[in-house]
């Protein structure tokens, strides 16, 4: 898939994802060593970005099941089409029910869902099973079935077996522990806040228009806002977003007023921006 | 190859006896990785086996510095001549006004070779990283590096400008990290990486004792906080679930079948009246403990809407409940314990801890926060300063509590040593030691009554 470090980090970044040496080293790695990749970290930083970008890279379809709390094996997995079983048995009155039975339990009548798909098909596929942290412990037992041995196992039909292993990538905000083992099966990577120099280039190639100095000075005061104690940290995405009100606005150059005006753009919760505004000593928040 | 491989599973077993769990599996794949990325690129190998052999984030702080031990970017000294103090700090100012990592580092090497050696004989083993920051005090070099800062920008006032005095500090605590690592590594190729690696690295923040953890450990530990709180807090609601999912009810279930022709098709089940279970804390806030009882209170406030009603109370010699103070005090937790100690009437006529009086004046005041429906926390080391330990106070909310748990921030073999009254109560009481964030969330899932 990649040839090396370098060619990761130069491919990546032709979709647009510049990816910083940790995130380039490990999924080289992933690649090579043909293992799960387990992206952690803040919401914003660009994790599930990342597995959209390795899909659009290795020209691979991108398969994604989107984790919630009481996703089960029917949304994970397979479900069978009962509708079209019913019909079916309806359509063929005059069978036996030994043919009817073997007949509706086939792969006409099976509705692969994410992870079936994902393992089924001879095309490159990127697996992407986002926020996994939001899933019941349950499902953790078939992410390890699917994960150590690229295998389902559906009774009525056998084992399936992945003939081209998928890349996948999980994420995971740490909003629960997940399970040791699920853990070991994966390569972590933990995704952090990008160094000024990465961000600045991040806001460059998202908002050219913006002007050096002014996202120079724009990542200099995200990157205070970080150091501060907050309860919610801004991260990369409100980097970008605050980067594009500041051109809609106008700004030429970043002073306490336009900071005070958008500082809403970047804290999203009250307690935040006094304590920002305060920290930032940008005067009186009455008018806010 | 061989040489190689003895570096990886050293660097594996260091991490091992800092808790970091690694499998065989792992330690392969870490060596697959080495040979797939190659030596060449140290930062590339660095990212390659943390991503191969750690599963947490907050186990980065403890490989970094490791693998600074076993990968070390070079060996000796430097090829410098003896660095001069004052050269030293000209370019260390010149450093960090551009921000060059790359000649921090080195700068950081030569320090540390020119300035932190001790020992009388050439072949002395010591390195100091305290005194070579001492000789060096980059500190000192704020407003130096402001003002070329400010020169080399240009502009004067621009908005910015006022960001700088953290920035140019965060540099030089990046910088005095540096010095700490080559110093460690200096001292590491004498005396034998393993023994360095063993003693000289810090515990990740859960790990940390929280009778010894330092101003800014404490400060780390907090910050562990919320995520703790969140884990439990989601731990409670899928255990709650299970709980109430029940047993059946055989005679609704029968009821409901008549309508089916008395065949039982669908099974009811006995519903479970919600209880939210009450929650009484006492906390032992003096010096010696208020790191522990500063840091459960967080916890316990984090854990807020899990209980129907919580209440704090806080003592070192005298009782005082500080509920209305934690509720205040969500937006703030940093100057929650000095507001307690500021705010509630914790001491009498001196300012050692009497659990004896403490305990009593609970019983005597707020006997009815006590119920069949409450778990009692104890926060403490039990430690009377020889006065009376009140052990009917004790035995008397234990009657009264549906549970009462005492939570002990010392080792286990220091109870009942000196003026320690830990094994008398722990006779009443369930006492469990607590000396960690680990073990503090461990047992407050474990024990919380949901």
């Amino acid at each position: 898939m990649f040839t090396s470090v370098d060619d990761v980090s130069a491919r990546l970044a032709e979709t647009g994802y510049l990816a910083s040496p940790a995130v380039a080293t490990t999924v080289f790695l992933a690649a090579q060593l043909g293992k799960p990749l387990l992206v952690e970290g803040p919401a914003g930083v660009g994790k599930t970005e990342l597995a959209k970008a390795v899909a659009q890279v290795a020209e691979a379809r991108l398969v994604r099941l989107q984790c919630y709390e009481g996703v089960d094996e029917s949304r994970a997995l397979y479900e069978w089409n009962h509708a079209k079983q019913l019909l079916r048995i309806s359509a063929g009155r005059d069978e036996s029910w030994d043919e009817t039975r073997t007949d509706i339990f086939s792969e006409e009548f099976l509705l692969p869902r994410p992870l079936l798909t994902a393992i089924r098909g001879d095309a490159p596929t990127v697996l992407l099973i986002d926020e996994t942290d939001k899933a019941d412990v349950e499902m953790e037992g078939l992410l390890l079935e699917v994960l150590s041995d690229f295998q389902v196992t559906v009774p009525e039909l056998g084992t399936v077996t992945a003939t081209r292993r998928p890349f996948v990538v999980l994420t995971s905000n740490a909003g629960r522990e997940l399970s040791e083992a699920l853990r070991r099966r994966c390569l972590f990577l933990h995704i952090g806040f990008p160094e000024e120099e990465l961000e600045r280039r991040i806001v460059r190639l998202k908002v050219p228009e913006l002007g050096e100095a002014l996202t120079a000075s724009v990542v200099r005061v995200i990157g205070a806002l970080r150091a501060m104690d907050l309860r919610k940290v801004p991260s990369v995405a409100e980097t970008v977003d605050w980067a594009r009100t500041l051109l809609a606005l106008g700004a030429g150059t970043l002073d306490e007023t336009v900071v005070r005006d958008s500082l809403g753009v970047i804290l999203k919760h009250q307690d935040d921006i006094q304590k920002a505004a305060a920290k930032l000593d940008l005067g009186d928040l009455g008018a806010l | 190859m061989t040489a190689l491989t003895e570096r990886i599973t050293g660097l594996v077993g260091a991490l091992r006896t800092h808790g970091v769990r690694i499998g065989t599996g792992e330690t392969v794949d870490a060596a697959r990785a080495v040979a797939t990325l190659g030596l060449a690129d140290r930062e590339l190998l660095r990212e390659g086996l943390a991503a191969t052999l750690l599963h947490s984030t907050a186990q980065r702080a403890v490989f970094d510095p490791i693998f600074d031990l076993y990968f070390p970017h070079r060996t000796g000294g430097t090829n410098h001549d003896p660095a001069d103090r004052e050269l030293l700090r000209d370019r260390l100012a010149e450093a960090l006004t551009a921000d060059d990592r790359a000649q921090l580092a080195r700068l950081a090497a030569e320090a540390v070779d020119g300035l932190g050696g001790y020992g009388s004989s050439p072949d002395s083993d010591g390195w100091s990283a305290y005194q070579t920051l001492e000789r060096l005090r980059p500190q000192t070099l704020l407003a130096r590096v402001r003002t070329d800062a400010r020169s080399r920008d240009g502009s004067g006032a621009t908005f910015t400008d006022r960001l700088l005095d953290d920035e140019i500090r965060h540099r030089i605590e990046a910088f005095r990290r540096m010095v700490g690592a080559e110093a460690r590594r200096r001292v590491a190729e004498r005396r034998g990486r393993d023994e360095i690696a063993r003693r000289a690295i810090r515990p990740t923040a859960d790990r940390v004792d929280f009778l010894s953890a330092g101003r800014d450990q404490l400060a780390e530990l907090r910050r562990t906080v919320s995520p703790l709180a969140r884990k439990l807090a989601t731990r409670l609601a899928a255990r709650r679930r299970r709980a109430a999912r029940g047993t059946i009810d055989l005679r609704r279930t029968l009821r409901s079948s008549l309508s089916t022709g008395g065949v039982p098709m669908r099974p009811v089940l006995r519903r479970r009246r919600p209880v939210r279970p009450e929650l009484v804390l006492l906390c032992d806030v003096s010096g010696s403990v208020s790191g522990f009882s500063d840091f459960t209170m967080l916890l316990v406030q984090a854990l807020h809407d899990q209980f129907s009603k919580i209440r704090v109370f806080a003592f070192v010699n005298r009782l005082d409940e500080v509920t209305g103070l934690l509720d205040h005090g969500r937006a703030d937790p940093e100057g929650l314990s000095a507001r307690i100690r500021a705010e509630a009437t914790l001491t009498g006529w001196h300012g050692s801890s009497d659990y004896g009086v403490a305990l009593g004046e609970f019983t005597e005041r707020y006997g009815a926060a006590v119920g069949p429906r409450s778990t009692v926390f104890v926060l403490g080391d039990a430690r009377t300063n020889m006065s009376d330990p009140n052990l009917p106070a004790v035995r008397d909310l234990a009657r009264r509590a549906r549970r009462v748990y005492w939570l002990n921030p010392e080792p286990r073999d220091r109870w009942g040593t000196g003026d320690s009254a830990a094994p008398a109560y722990a006779e009443l009481v369930e006492m469990h030691e607590c000396r960690t964030a680990r073990q503090l969330g461990a047992l407050v899932a474990r024990l919380l009554p949901v």
